[in-house]
């Protein structure tokens, strides 16, 4: 059990976390995440508890240094040691030959274990930020958009990899992402902040759904286009990475503006699903 | 030409050298910890500390000569804590010298670990803390390794400085041969006594050295352009 009640000047949260969670951590940026992540790290400081275990990481005049929190930490832009191969970045932090071996053979990583940083691929890099993370076998496990900067296929390919780390190591997990689909697939529990406190808390069913009632279908979209053709108006509305025509009534197309963010549902409506693959 | 160059004395080379190379040594020492403090702090007193780390820039020689004399003499309470406690004195000698060589090239070593220091990515650092590791064995594993060529210029651009101080040897050391006699004061009294002969072998080395050695420093920094920080930016 972690035990959160912290307060900084831009955050205010209080969170209990179940040992073996996997957390994703939403909201827009400036509401916080990030800070939350170097709070728990000890790479910033607050006010409050964090208790771990039977262990306080913070309380009163108990602040731990990183370097005894018992963490792992995922960078966005990874952080590896430029001067180290990659098998020495994981035993930099812990000198388990045996480890580091399983890491990197999960990861598909052994035969570049002797490459510098630099000529790896960002999804390589990912990996092995990853698998340095795990080295110390923390406690808890930080990271701070570990995917966003990768392209969707690598994006896919990672989070299988986290999926099974994490059944590997059952370590608590806290993940800062804004991919629904990511958190869908991983995360047990979503927590959303909005300008240092928490707006939303829940399964990811529950959050990210956008249905309601009879709907059966419900997204978020963005006007791109509002077209006139012969008596009906069309509107071209991205969603996500797709993009779809909607038709419209007259009295609804003079309700819309380019570039409004809107809801698409539908209700009676039977989809077909086709495999790709 | 070969008579002349084996009736000439190589000494003050020598102490040149030897003189830049403990300057060098020591400021390195001494400049690290500063360095970083100064790009890791928030503090309100790193502006008024780095314009003191860089006042030996702008300062006319013979300032910081005259200011480092008085103190050193026996007269002030340093100079004459070495005398009493040490019998050491600290002026017109060698060890005067390197004192007063370590103010004057100062900034040189100080800036570039600076500027250095500062181009290592903070996640990098904190990375290393998480992994468990003291500020101490980052510095040394992390930051220093991949800010070799910052590392580099310092000691180049410091060792080649020191070899080029003319006015704060004379302010401090006099002319003392095998003791304060560096190339540069050489050749300013092989001038005065009109032994030109001597004075252009003497000029032409130094020329042909401080050539080589930027030469070198500026070979580096093609070689490491991404990396590359420091006073020849």
């Amino acid at each position: 059990m972690i035990k959160i009640d912290i307060n900084t000047e831009i955050l205010s949260v209080k969170i209990d976390i179940d040992e073996g969670d996997f957390i994703a951590l939403s909201g827009k940026s400036g509401s916080g995440k990030t800070t939350l992540l170097r709070v728990l790290a000890g790479l910033e400081s607050a006010k409050g508890e964090i208790k771990v275990g039977d262990n306080f990481w913070l309380k009163n005049k108990i602040n731990l240094a990183p370097q005894k929190r018992d963490i792992g930490f995922v960078f966005q832009d990874y952080a590896l040691f430029e001067n180290m191969s990659i098998v020495k970045n994981l035993l930099y932090v812990n000198h388990d030959l045996e480890l580091a071996k399983y890491l990197l053979d999960i990861t598909e990583l052994s035969n570049l274990k002797n490459r510098l940083p630099s000529t790896l691929s960002g999804g390589q890099k990912q990996r092995v930020a990853l698998c340095r993370a795990m080295m110390s076998r923390p406690k808890l496990l930080l990271m701070d958009e570990p995917l966003s900067a990768l392209d969707a296929q690598m994006r896919s390919r990672l989070q299988g990899e986290l999926m099974t780390l994490h059944r590997e190591f059952k370590t608590t997990t806290i993940m800062v992402s804004h991919d629904p689909s990511e958190i869908y697939k991983l995360c047990s529990r979503v927590i959303v902040l909005e300008d240092g406190k928490i707006l939303n808390d829940g399964t990811p069913k529950d959050i990210l759904l956008k249905t309601s009632g009879s709907q059966k279908f419900s997204f978020v979209g963005e006007v791109l286009e509002i077209k006139k053709l012969d008596a009906i108006y069309i509107a071209i509305i991205a969603i996500g990475q797709q993009l779809v025509e909607v038709v419209l009534s007259e009295n609804e197309a003079q309700g819309l503006r380019v570039s409004q963010v809107v809801q698409v549902s539908t209700k009676a409506f039977a989809p077909m699903l086709l495999s790709l693959e | 030409m070969l008579d002349i160059l084996s009736t000439l004395e190589f000494t003050p080379f020598l102490l040149s050298f030897k003189l830049a190379s403990i300057t060098t040594f020591i400021l390195f020492i001494l400049c690290l910890p500063f360095a970083w403090w100064l790009s890791q702090t928030n503090s309100k007193a790193k502006p008024t500390l780095e314009a003191l780390g860089a006042l030996p820039i702008v300062l006319p020689p013979s300032v910081i000569g005259f200011y480092i004399l008085i103190a050193l003499s026996k007269n002030s309470p340093i100079g004459s804590f070495f005398d009493e406690y040490f019998d050491i004195s600290l002026v017109f000698n060698f060890k005067g010298l390197v004192i007063a060589s370590c103010f004057y090239s100062l900034p040189f070593m100080l800036q570039p670990l600076q500027s250095g220091f500062e181009t290592i990515d903070k996640n990098m650092l904190e990375a290393s803390y998480i992994g468990g590791k003291s500020r101490f064995e980052t510095i040394l594993r992390v930051a220093l390794p991949n800010m070799k060529p910052s590392i580099i210029s310092a000691i180049i651009v410091t060792f080649a400085h020191t070899v080029g101080e003319f006015g704060v040897v004379l302010m401090l050391g006099g002319s003392i041969p095998d003791e304060t006699k560096v190339a540069s004061v050489a050749i300013y009294e092989m001038v005065e006594t009109m032994n030109y002969k001597a004075a252009h072998i003497y000029s032409a080395l130094m020329l042909i050295m401080s050539f080589a050695v930027l030469l070198s420093v500026y070979l580096f920094k093609d070689k490491n352009k991404k990396q590359f920080t420091g006073l020849y930016k």
